[in-house]
């Protein structure tokens, strides 16, 4: 079957297939950093501004090679490879974290900031920064910040590093091609929307909801 | 030395259109298609959603993983402009607090608006309460132009009878999705009416129409649709009128006044081509404004002749005043029962499955007008802020072990928290009447220009009790409707934040600044949105609109904007205009 046959099979008529076809002509699967362009192309859909505030971004650094090494060891920390994906770093989770704080700058001390007060805290109980640390001893101080709720007060503003770390190292692995697909989101694809599955409408016994 | 000059067109158009949204992207389509020889001038860039779309790429494929950095509702979305423009500052006065949207591409906010489409009703054309004008006009003298605009562009809904929710040219609705099914049920537990969503997307093919398909459910309207599947001015107005061969556009070309002859009739306009800097003049017969109700406002307000001195057909003194956006409040949580759902595509369409129109009757409660509430949740494609607040949810609901968790963590288990959440969440959004008052208004800011030298709006607005009473009711709805679906969720939002009512300005559906009436002292424009002062001019976007109700505008800017339409024709047939 080819892509226009499988198209008409999902359900699009023959018009859409092949308006869709046809947009998608120029189209290639692109990763990130594949994605920026030659200087002075402009991808259509983008404005001029934005592809040069891309290309600044790129160009510029903000974490230490310090600040990166403790930024992958955390983000293998909260999102560890298991039987089913692999872990934060394995989806570039640091690369991406280095370029969200410098598009959006309201990160940059927090992270900063926190990561320094983690080194300090591992400085004073184990004599070491917290990337010399034991894992052992990572692990422990980890403890101390990653429960809001049972934490004790005097680590508060590591528990609040520690939650803008975990959302950060969420959004980078799950909005990757490994964390989509670990995720199971099955959209983004041409289909005709018929409703609610219908094992699933039973399974939640929904199969006679209505509007009156 | 400068070599600034101003640059003036020897060719005189029928008509010049400023704007390209809704609004003026309607006027135009109409009167090309007439035969009338339309200019079109748009402050920003082409945009033809065929090949501009960012539809169907995966989060990845942006840097910023879809963040709204740059765009305000996301990477991929389909806005050019936003509340914060380089170089085009407005202000604010007596502390008060307005947020102005501005589109800058052709099409306006129609490449990436909701798609919800509905009309508004008799008893919001001519409200039976005596707190706010009349329309000029009743529901019974839109109505044809509302049809003809679900013909042309296509909506889908289901006709439910309502008196002020008139149904219309239907489509097919899209079906609701799990979560939708929930909140059918909790909200009619909780007494609050829910149908059907009614949008403008092709749910399938449009009769007689070779030039769109239908929907493929990838639910990324805000995108703008490749296959031009759903309604964008763009691609649906502007690109088909410029095949006719009567219709010219000119895109970043930023309109500074509108000019006028000793009879004070419009002669043509003015503006500053983004591109060369350069300063030109442009002719014509007629000249229609469809550049948002601000900027329509804006542009009248700096129009000042000595047969016009206080603005172009200001003589009222109404233009800028009564604006008035939706109001705004919402809420979310998660339902706990759909923790490890099964995975499919349910991405569906790009506009709402389902909403609650107005239900109560307000003579039995404490705020005069209703709103509406617009519905979501599902398996959507991660982006940017996906999982952000896991502490806040995975210490509320037993894990596999049936044990409950301690809040936050990390590690494989949290790693399966956030595979077990997604899919799970809610979300509910009231819009509602604001009163039209003529102390919330924008003016000319006589200190400030912004960067091609033009003078900016300054805004007061200030909401009412009745606007944040009304906030309140809708707090207390969403909480009583996921109580009884059986989400977990938050308090409400309570009076430190005037029950989460949004600052004026935020919901984009800013109206009522050129208001139409019978009267030229209390009104710019007559019943056919033409100026009472000035007989060739002629507004097409939300500017005239009166008393805007719940409903969201654009639909009505379409009808008005085709009955304007075609009544120039009429006009220009009897040499009046």
């Amino acid at each position: 079957m080819n892509r226009r046959d499988s198209l008409k099979a999902l359900g699009l008529g023959t018009l859409s297939a092949g308006l869709l076809l046809e947009a998608c002509k120029t189209e290639t699967k692109k990763t990130a950093e594949e994605a920026v362009p030659a200087s002075g192309e402009v991808p259509p859909g983008r404005q001029p501004f934005e592809v040069e505030r891309d290309k600044k971004l790129n160009a510029d650094k903000f974490f230490t090679a310090a600040e990166m090494a403790t930024i992958t060891v955390l983000g293998d920390i909260i999102i560890p490879k298991d039987e089913k994906s692999g872990s934060a770093s394995d989806a570039k989770v640091p690369d991406f974290i280095e370029f969200i704080v410098k598009d959006i700058p309201e990160h940059q001390t927090p992270m900063r900031g926190g990561l320094r007060w983690l080194d300090l805290q591992c400085l004073n109980r184990f004599g070491k920064t917290f990337t010399d640390c034991s894992k052992a001893e990572q692990i422990q101080m980890v403890d101390l910040i990653a429960y809001p709720k049972k934490a004790t007060p005097d680590m508060a503003q590591g528990v609040a590093f520690f939650n803008r770390m975990r959302d950060l190292t969420a959004s980078g692995f799950f909005t990757s091609e490994m964390g989509v697909k670990d995720v199971g989101y099955a959209g983004n694809a041409p289909n005709k929307w018929v409703g609610v599955p219908a094992d699933v409408l039973k399974q939640y016994g929904m199969e006679n909801v209505s509007f009156s | 030395m400068s070599d600034l000059q101003i640059k003036k067109s020897t060719t005189t158009y029928d008509v010049v259109i400023v704007g390209s949204g809704a609004g003026g992207g309607m006027a135009g389509y109409v009167l090309a298609n007439a035969g009338v020889k339309v200019l079109m001038l748009e402050a920003g860039a082409y945009f033809d959603p065929a090949k501009d779309s960012q539809q169907l790429k995966w989060p990845w494929e942006s840097p910023r993983r879809g963040a709204g950095t740059t765009r305000p509702f996301g990477d991929f979305d389909a806005a050019f402009g936003g509340w914060e423009i380089d170089g085009e500052p407005y202000t604010t006065k007596d502390n008060t607090e307005f947020s102005w949207f501005r589109s800058r591409m052709l099409g306006g906010r129609t490449n990436h608006w909701g798609r919800i489409s509905l009309r508004m009703g008799p008893i919001d054309f001519q409200p039976k309460d005596g707190l706010t004008d009349s329309w000029p006009i009743t529901y019974d003298d839109v109505k044809p132009y509302y049809d003809k605009v679900d013909k042309l562009i296509g909506v889908y809904g289901t006709k439910e009878g309502l008196e002020n929710e008139p149904d219309g040219i239907f489509l097919p609705p899209p079906k609701p999705r799990l979560n939708e099914l929930f909140i059918v049920q909790g909200a009619k537990k909780a007494g609050v009416k829910i149908i059907p969503g009614r949008g403008a997307v092709l749910t399938e093919a449009l009769p007689g129409n070779k030039d769109r398909g239908a929907c493929f459910f990838c639910g990324q309207c805000g995108r703008s649709c490749k296959i031009y599947g759903d309604f964008s001015a763009s691609s649906c107005l502007v690109i088909p009128a410029l095949k006719t061969g009567n219709l010219k556009v000119i895109t970043n070309a930023m309109v500074r006044e509108v000019i006028t002859n000793k009879e004070g009739l419009a002669t043509g306009v003015s503006y500053v081509n983004k591109e060369d800097m350069q300063e030109y003049q442009v002719n014509a017969k007629t000249v229609i404004l469809g550049a948002s109700a601000g900027e329509s406002a804006r542009i009248l307000l700096n129009s000042r002749s000595a047969e016009h001195p206080g603005g172009l057909a200001n003589s009222s003194g109404v233009v800028g005043r009564y604006l008035h956006d939706s109001t705004g409040s919402s809420a979310g949580g998660f339902l706990p029962q759909l923790m490890d759902r099964k995975r499919y595509n349910e991405d569906g369409a790009g506009s709402v499955h389902i909403y609650s129109p107005w239900w109560l009757d307000n003579k039995k409660l404490d705020f005069p007008r209703g709103y509406h509430i617009e519905y979501g949740g599902g398996l959507h494609m991660p982006s940017y802020g996906f999982g952000h607040g896991i502490q806040n949810m995975n210490g509320m609901v037993p894990d596999r072990n049936g044990k409950t968790k301690e809040a936050g963590g990390y590690g494989a288990s949290l790693k399966d928290d956030y595979r077990r959440f997604y899919g799970t969440q809610i979300g509910m959004a009231g819009r509602g009447t604001a009163i039209a008052r003529w102390d919330n208004y924008c003016e000319i800011d006589p200190n400030v220009v912004d960067k091609y030298g033009i003078p900016v709006l300054r805004f007061h607005y200030k909401w009412a009790p009745d606007e944040i009473k009304q906030a309140k009711h809708m707090q207390e709805t969403f909480q009583e409707i996921m109580h009884n679906m059986g989400a977990i969720y938050g308090p409400p939002a309570g009076p430190e934040t005037n029950y989460g009512l949004e600052a004026p300005g935020k919901i984009i559906h800013e109206v009522g600044t050129i208001r139409m009436g019978n009267d030229p002292k209390k009104s710019a424009l007559n019943k056919w949105c033409q100026a009472h002062d000035c007989k060739n001019l002629f507004v097409v976007d939300a500017a005239p609109f009166v008393q805007q109700g719940d409903k969201n505008a654009t639909w009505t800017i379409l009808a008005m904007s085709m009955r304007t339409a075609e009544y120039i024709l009429q006009e220009r047939k009897k040499l009046n205009v």
